[in-house]
């Protein structure tokens, strides 16, 4: 019978089935930051126990830090006990750990895969529930709670039941100034928030095969977001490419060895799935979200929807949201005025991310009422930006050239929302408080399409600006 | 712990109701309250925001303080990891939470605390919520064994995936104690990987 890279990676990975029916499955890679560690590690310490597979454990401070200034002591004296305790525990149990000094420091699901940790047939467990980027090269990586950091620090595996499988295809192609969040937004809206809870979902269909890994990257990163635990893309050749010559892959005769395992591993033809949705990637134009999940979208062309509209347990949610954002059902979503503008995250942190908003950021200038910011994902992706005078584009436009880190999309730093401020954002939630402030709104959209709200003031369709 | 204190066969309390969809981890605990390197604090920030802006909020209100089931809508607990979610929820005074679903992650960090998340009807949940409002003070029985709810002189439907529910009842949800017991079979399942072995 054909079988799928979920059930292959898998078996793989069973350590054994536990006396609950779960199964114990071995992780093959752990990825730590400082916000969901600090206790896992006083757990290990009163247990008296070691990192079991310390060589399999790689760390990074990203959460937390500053995009401005980034010596430290950090101003924030909160923040600065978090990155000490996270310095001091790496150090303890002799982890591999990327900060600044390295020049490989960033944003953890933006650094795993540009060093070549993230590999296929991987599974990829951190304390974060984006971690569903890295199924973008064919691996099940997926968040995990501190409880379970622990778990996995003192074990490499964790408890977990194993979900049913949705193959999620996006046929036809996409029209010009339509990116790769639009897709995953469309997703989220047409199989709804809690549609993905209880399954993974498998990528597929044209629209994902011509995808590059970055764009792949972000179709997986908003999984979570559709309520599936994790997601990911079959590897193929882009994802081959892809991975040859970063420094955590492998080289030379080992990597054709590689290949060929990555390729064993993939979805074999006539696989049967527990589901299949599919989505007419032809159909798909510049989203924006209008309320306070990530399925609350319309096009941009589209208007506000109406609560009637909605089935009938879902009404409360959208009058909730209505009345937070400010905005009134049969309102254009087009020419909603923004205060804030910010490229960056996990979601859209990556150097074509920075491409795209810089192809609209050399049109013009940011609207004088709108604060934004470019912060890149990570070390890399900000020097390689700077090679090609990306930077020199955006700071000329007026937004702000800042460093690595997660920043504005959950303003654990300095940035942050203020009051009812309106924000276009590359980022993956606009849950109420979000952003920093507990009355901040957020339009999450494609790093393109922040840029045209940044320079236009208001929400704008990128294509006009692209023609 | 042992595993005789772990059980989580029955929890009875007060309950306390908060009608709402997806409702996200975000709003249970925003991000800047995860500034710390313990749990300790997490009680006194459940819903801050949320209880700020809203007076009426069932977290504010007297009536349910001391309240230890929480009863929800669908979805609930979706977006972030944050085990500092269903933390500050226990640390305030929850045990066991009843709705109509839940997001992945959150279960599972609610397993790990040995906090039971049941399922139930959105009928009966809808009923469950009207009732406590309208008699706070009465108990509220929650029977993870039975998978049952019992309120007044009902008892609806509630359950559990077998998996976790085996742990929380047999007291065997130390996730640590349990992964360890499996000794050397983690190194041998790892060295069949081509990935940790070198290629």
């Amino acid at each position: 019978m054909a079988r799928t890279l979920l059930d292959k990676v898998w078996e793989a990975h069973t350590v054994r089935t536990l006396p609950s029916g779960q199964t114990q499955l071995l992780i093959g890679l752990h990825l730590i930051h400082e916000v969901t560690t600090p206790q896992a590690f006083q757990m290990l310490k009163e247990l008296k126990l070691k990192v079991r597979m310390p060589e399999r454990t790689f760390g990074t401070l990203d959460h937390i830090i500053p995009t401005t200034d980034q010596t430290r002591p950090y101003a924030d004296p909160l923040a600065e006990e978090m990155a000490a305790h996270m310095y001091r525990n790496v150090k303890e149990f002799g982890l591999p750990f990327f900060d600044m000094s390295t020049g490989r420091q960033g944003i953890v699901h933006v650094i795993g895969p540009e060093l070549g940790l993230t590999q296929p047939g991987m599974t990829i467990a951190c304390g974060d529930s984006h971690t569903s980027t890295h199924g973008a090269v064919g691996a099940i990586a997926f968040g995990i709670g501190t409880t379970q950091v622990r778990d996995v620090l003192a074990t490499q595996c964790i408890a977990m039941t194993r979900p049913k499988l949705r193959q999620v295809r996006v046929e036809g192609a996409l029209a010009r100034g339509v990116y790769a969040k639009d897709v995953i937004l469309a997703i989220i809206n047409q199989l709804g928030v809690k549609g993905g809870v209880g399954y993974a979902y498998e990528y597929a269909g044209p629209v994902i095969e011509r995808m590059t890994m970055e764009e792949r990257l972000t179709v997986c990163n908003m999984s979570i977001e559709g309520g599936a635990r994790f997601g990911y893309v079959n590897p193929d050749q882009t994802t081959f490419d892809y991975l040859r010559g970063r420094p955590y892959a492998p080289q030379g005769a080992a990597l054709d060895r590689a290949v060929a395992w990555w390729r064993s591993i993939a979805t074999e033809p006539g696989a049967s799935f527990d589901d299949v949705a599919r989505i007419d990637g032809s159909a798909i134009e510049p989203i924006v979200t209008w309320g306070i999940n990530p399925g609350m979208s319309v096009g941009v062309t589209q208007r506000i929807p109406s609560p009637e509209s909605a089935p009938e347990p879902e009404r409360p949610t959208w009058r909730e949201a209505l009345a937070h954002m400010g905005f009134q059902p049969g309102q254009p979503i087009k020419g909603a005025r923004i205060d804030v503008a910010f490229v960056g995250s996990c979601t859209n942190g990556r150097l074509s991310d920075l491409r795209a908003a810089a192809e609209v950021a050399s049109k013009g200038k940011v609207a004088r009422h709108v604060r934004a910011l470019i912060v890149p994902g990570s070390q890399q992706v900000a020097r390689a930006a700077e090679a090609e005078g990306l930077h020199e584009i955006f700071q000329q436009a007026g937004f702000q050239w800042r460093k690595a880190g997660c920043s504005m999309c959950l303003g654990m730093n300095p940035d942050k929302l203020e009051g009812r401020e309106m924000s276009a954002s590359s980022s993956n939630r606009n849950f109420i408080g979000r952003q920093g402030s507990p009355q901040g709104r957020t339009l999450l959209m494609s790093p393109a399409m922040v840029a045209a709200a940044a320079i236009a003031g208001e929400v704008a369709d990128v294509r006009e600006m692209l023609r | 712990m042992s595993t005789t204190d772990a059980r989580r066969r029955q929890i009875v309390g007060r309950g306390i109701p908060l009608p709402g969809n997806d409702i996200d981890t975000d709003r249970i605990i925003p991000a800047r309250f995860l500034k710390e390197v313990t749990f300790e604090s997490m009680g006194e920030h459940a819903f801050e925001d949320a209880r700020k802006q809203n007076p009426e909020h069932p977290f504010n209100q007297p009536v349910y303080q001391g309240a230890a089931v929480l009863v929800v809508g669908q979805n609930f607990g979706c977006g972030s990891s944050r085990e500092h979610a269903p933390q500050a929820l226990m640390r305030w005074g929850i045990r066991a939470i009843v709705g109509g679903s839940f997001a992945e992650i959150f279960f599972g960090n609610c397993v790990t605390l040995g906090i039971p998340c049941l399922s139930a009807s959105p009928e009966d949940v809808d009923w469950l919520q009207k009732a406590i409002g309208r008699a706070p003070r009465e108990l509220v029985t929650v029977d993870v064994e039975k998978q049952e709810v019992r309120f007044g002189d009902r008892v609806i439907r509630a359950t559990m995936p077998d998996g976790p529910r085996t742990q929380l009842v047999t007291g065997t949800w130390d996730s640590t104690a349990t992964l360890l017991e499996a000794g050397d079979r983690i190194e041998a399942t790892a060295k069949k990987l081509p990935y940790v072995v070198g290629f």
